[in-house]
């Protein structure tokens, strides 16, 4: 114990485990989603309600159909950090807090490709 | 040596000691309305599904996103979704060292509620 460095003996036992990857990575989804959430929520928020016709008519348009893959994918990789942040402040215990924690990332993978397929679909 | 105070570090004070401030306000309600849109993605998901289904199953999930619960859900996320965008980029300042004076911190943060309401309104009569 005594030969390792202090930082050496910290590292990686901070209650995140890592920062700046994290970080980096809700902030350039967060500036993403700027243009992107204006150009989703405008032609969906036209076409709902619309027929299944013209839903289908709407997303096999290359431009809407692009927009809200990336929409999608950029949302749920931004839910998926953000949730994680919220269980790693609110849940104390190691075991629920480690099975909410898989849980989040299999639940925003999940939806966020669900989408992105259903999405590819109707486009294609 | 890292272990010379353990035990004795300084306390950060509990949150309910303090008055409640715009600011506090404004950063909850980033969390809230970040957590609360989960309902809302996993509708929108589920709608473009249907649509990718079929006619029949469509018309299933067009019909619970445009009843009165799909329309609590939806309006209520797209409020959530002007706050989260409003105070995003609110965050997105602070990221480089702009706005964190005081007064102007409170100042957009009741900039970032009006603002939430204007986008939601605005949103709802251009769609």
């Amino acid at each position: 114990m005594s030969y390792l460095t202090d930082k050496k003996r910290v590292t990686g036992l901070g209650s995140a485990k890592d920062g700046t990857g994290h970080f980096i990575s809700q902030r350039v989804t967060a500036i993403a989603l700027v243009p992107l959430a204006i150009l989703f929520v405008l032609p969906f928020g036209y076409n709902l309600g619309a027929g299944y016709d013209r839903v289908v008519e709407a997303y096999s348009h290359p431009v809407n159909a692009i927009v809200a893959i990336m929409f999608i994918f950029t949302i749920f990789t931004h839910l998926r950090l953000g949730l994680q942040v919220v269980i790693e402040d609110y849940v104390h215990g190691h075991g629920a807090r480690s099975a909410l924690l898989i849980a989040n990332t299999l639940f925003c993978w999940m939806f966020g490709l669900t989408g992105v397929f259903a999405i590819a679909k109707i486009a294609l | 040596m890292a272990d010379v105070n353990r035990g004795n570090r300084p306390l950060s004070p509990h949150l309910s000691i303090y008055r409640t401030q715009i600011t506090m306000i404004t950063s909850i309600t980033h969390r809230i309305t970040g957590v609360g849109m989960t309902l809302g993605a996993v509708l929108i998901v589920w709608w473009f599904l249907a649509a990718s289904t079929g006619p029949e199953y469509f018309a299933v999930a067009d019909a619970v996103l445009t009843s009165w619960f799909g329309a609590l859900v939806l309006i209520g996320s797209l409020w959530a979704l002007s706050y989260h965008f409003c105070n995003g980029i609110r965050h997105l300042f602070w990221d480089v060292e702009q706005g964190l004076e005081m007064e102007t911190a409170r100042k957009t943060g009741y900039a970032v509620f009006a603002g939430s309401i204007v986008l939601t309104i605005l949103t709802l009569i251009v769609i």
